[in-house]
């Protein structure tokens, strides 16, 4: 297919005919899950589940990809099914428009081979890799605070982000800082990465690490953990 | 003892990007967060010599302490 012809050779064409087979459940369409839908419909992936009980409003307009004036009051969820009706219509996206919580879990994020974390709040994000690894689904952690963002990739048993969140209590950095738009689409794109060279088995995988990105000074930390 | 303590992101803000924290022996990164007036809620990551580390572990003459505060937007 056309469409796919520039993702030659950077993917073989059996990895690219893989990614449609592939079920991968973004939970948050906001800042970081407007980005990660929009390229993981983009490279292919042949079933997108998401999530996301919110609806836009004018505060998201700076940095969500999905939101636009039109859509002011509309479900991010819907959104995202609008969308990617429009820019590939071979691959089918599936609008949860619930939250995440402990009671629907199990029912929203099985049947995946893959998880990506673009929530918004630390004790959700914990929810899910308890439940990802109940179901031995792996994930891919992003988050992001102003200037700086961070991504790890989380399988089954690895349980990263009790290293990385001491206590769910935790506020993160956001809080005061915000979010422009620019570092959602950063961190976005190197989650897809992480994603897709899970999903082809080729690669080296920011596993048991973590990238701490701050772009006020241009730095980009790998972290052992 | 002189421990160097390395700052993440908004922690660098009023306190700079690294510096040198002078200790008695017998020390751990809880007096040198305390000394930084850094809450502890702000640690999310702490390394001690690039390696994950704890707040209570004690610290050895020469020692460097990183500490990222937590970040979780979406």
């Amino acid at each position: 297919m056309r469409r796919y012809e520039r993702n030659m050779t950077t993917l073989s064409l059996s990895e690219n005919e893989s990614l449609k087979n592939f079920k991968v459940c973004v939970v948050g369409c906001g800042g970081l899950g407007g980005y990660l839908i929009e390229m993981l419909g983009r490279l292919g992936i042949g079933s997108i589940t998401a999530v996301d009980g919110d609806y836009f409003d004018e505060t998201n307009l700076n940095r969500q990809l999905l939101s636009d004036v039109a859509s002011l009051g509309v479900s991010k969820a819907m959104k995202a099914q609008e969308r990617m009706g429009h820019v590939n219509p071979f691959i089918k996206i599936h609008p949860v428009t619930q939250r995440l919580t402990h009671e629907n879990a199990v029912e929203i994020l099985q049947g995946h081979h893959l998880v990506m974390d673009a929530l918004d709040n630390i004790p959700s994000r914990v929810t899910v890799q308890n439940v990802a690894e109940d179901l031995g689904v792996p994930m891919v952690h992003g988050a992001i605070a102003g200037w700086y963002g961070q991504v790890t990739t989380i399988l089954p048993g690895d349980r990263t982000l009790d290293l990385i969140y001491p206590a769910e209590s935790v506020k993160g950095i956001e809080q005061t800082l915000g979010n422009p738009s620019f570092t959602p689409a950063l961190v976005a794109s190197i989650q897809v990465s992480e994603a897709l060279k899970i999903l082809i088995g080729r690669g080296e995988l920011l596993r048991k690490k973590i990238l701490y990105i701050n772009l006020l000074d241009n730095e980009f930390e790998t972290i052992d953990l | 003892m002189s421990i160097k303590v390395r700052l993440f992101a908004t922690l660098r803000n009023g306190r700079g990007k690294e510096l040198i924290v002078d200790l008695e022996t017998n020390r751990t990164p809880n007096e040198v967060i305390n000394g930084l007036d850094i809450p502890t809620e702000d640690v999310a990551i702490l390394l001690v010599n690039g390696r994950d580390g704890t707040l209570d572990q004690l610290l050895q003459d020469g020692d460097t302490v990183s500490i990222f505060p937590p970040v979780g937007g979406g």
